[in-house]
């Protein structure tokens, strides 16, 4: 069975980890921009970086038989210092023409500072003003659950259309927040943090399995490129029937990315 | 779908394991010497909700026990990482 890898940045993943996901059957991999584990010297670094997402990682991807998207923003990490955050965002239209480019990505908080804040509410005018869909990466750990409150508020403030916005790295305590107004979950399966495939089936089984996906969001950091299609093993073990299993891995990414104009949907 | 005894046969060594690690843990913050940051108490405070999640799920009640829950956002980042309790 294929599936789609929605969350991986494969910039810091090793070509064997290419190999390996598509050997488990991975057809479609998004990238969304990040952090890279350390701040930028420059914005000049994010115009590289850009350039490294859709022309570089395409290609090395399309060699193992994987179609590759990404998306573009400046992290939330480097988005404390508004001045350099501007820098990078005004170079961010001219990438917007690339092929593989699906929308803004992954926006969102940190800390949950005022200047995050602000630089996210300007990434969302931004892809209102190009009519394009929005991911959101939400804090980790102890600051999850309010900024995720703080993102939702937000989002409501600037009436976006909520179907077309994945609010990413949810878990128990804000996954009922995300679906009940309307947007799209993202649930990530980590080691060490985020969930577990366990917790992740537990959540599709209270929460369901409508506009939900799975992704491994691997990076530098303890993380797992095959998390997906391991969890998805998880849920033949919970009895969950291959209709389901195809719903969450494949048929649910496909809907949701299938509102970016630049995405190409295969046949599975 | 499964039965109750059917998710015990999945993950009742996993959870048994889990559950010895956590105690092992306490024991062996307790046997070593100096004082405890916040993070201990938040562990406790968590431990608490697992046993009384007033009506929330056991998980929920634990994340939001370990969760920041002011609402405004802050004037500066003092850090780039999260300590996985709320300091206060």
């Amino acid at each position: 069975m294929g599936y789609i890898e929605p969350h991986a940045h494969m910039v810091s993943r090793t070509t064997d980890d290419y190999k390996a996901m598509a050997m488990a059957g991975c057809e479609i991999i998004c990238e969304p921009a990040f952090w890279a584990g350390f701040d930028r010297s420059s914005p000049q670094g994010f115009y590289d970086y850009f350039r490294q997402l859709t022309e570089y990682e395409p290609a090395r991807s399309a060699k193992f038989g994987i179609d590759h998207y990404c998306w573009l923003c400046i992290n939330p990490k480097e988005a404390e210092d508004p001045g350099f955050a501007r820098e990078v965002m005004a170079m961010i239209p001219d990438f917007l023409t690339a092929p593989t480019v699906l929308g803004i990505g992954e926006i969102g908080l940190n800390k949950n500072t005022k200047n995050e804040l602000a630089i996210f509410e300007e990434h969302v005018a931004l892809a209102q003003k190009y009519d394009l869909p929005i991911l959101i990466h939400t804090p980790h750990l102890e600051d999850k659950l309010k900024g995720t409150k703080l993102i939702i508020d937000s989002l409501k403030n600037a009436g976006v259309d909520r179907g077309r916005v994945i609010i990413d790295h949810v878990e128990e305590h804000t996954a009922g927040l995300v679906l009940d107004e309307g947007f799209w979950a993202g649930m990530t399966l980590y080691p060490e943090s985020k969930c577990t495939p366990a917790r992740a089936i537990d959540m599709l089984e209270t929460f369901g399995m409508e506009n939900v996906w799975m992704n491994s969001a691997c990076d530098w950091g303890i993380s797992d490129p095959l998390a997906v299609p391991k969890c998805l093993q998880e849920m033949k073990r919970r009895q969950h029937n291959k209709a389901t299993i195809e719903k969450v891995s494949y048929a649910n990414p496909m809907a949701f990315l299938g509102q970016s104009k630049n995405f190409r949907p295969v046949e599975s | 779908m499964p039965d109750r005894n059917d998710i015990l046969d999945l993950y009742f060594m996993d959870a048994r394991s889990k559950l010895i690690d956590i105690a092992a843990f306490l024991d062996r913050v307790d046997r070593h010497e100096g004082d405890t940051d916040f993070r201990h108490a938040a562990f406790l405070d968590a431990m608490e909700a697992l046993k009384n999640p007033k009506g929330k799920s056991r998980a929920q009640a634990v994340l939001e026990s370990l969760s920041d829950h002011t609402v405004e956002p802050i004037e500066a980042a003092g850090t780039k990482g999260a300590a996985g309790a709320y300091e206060g």
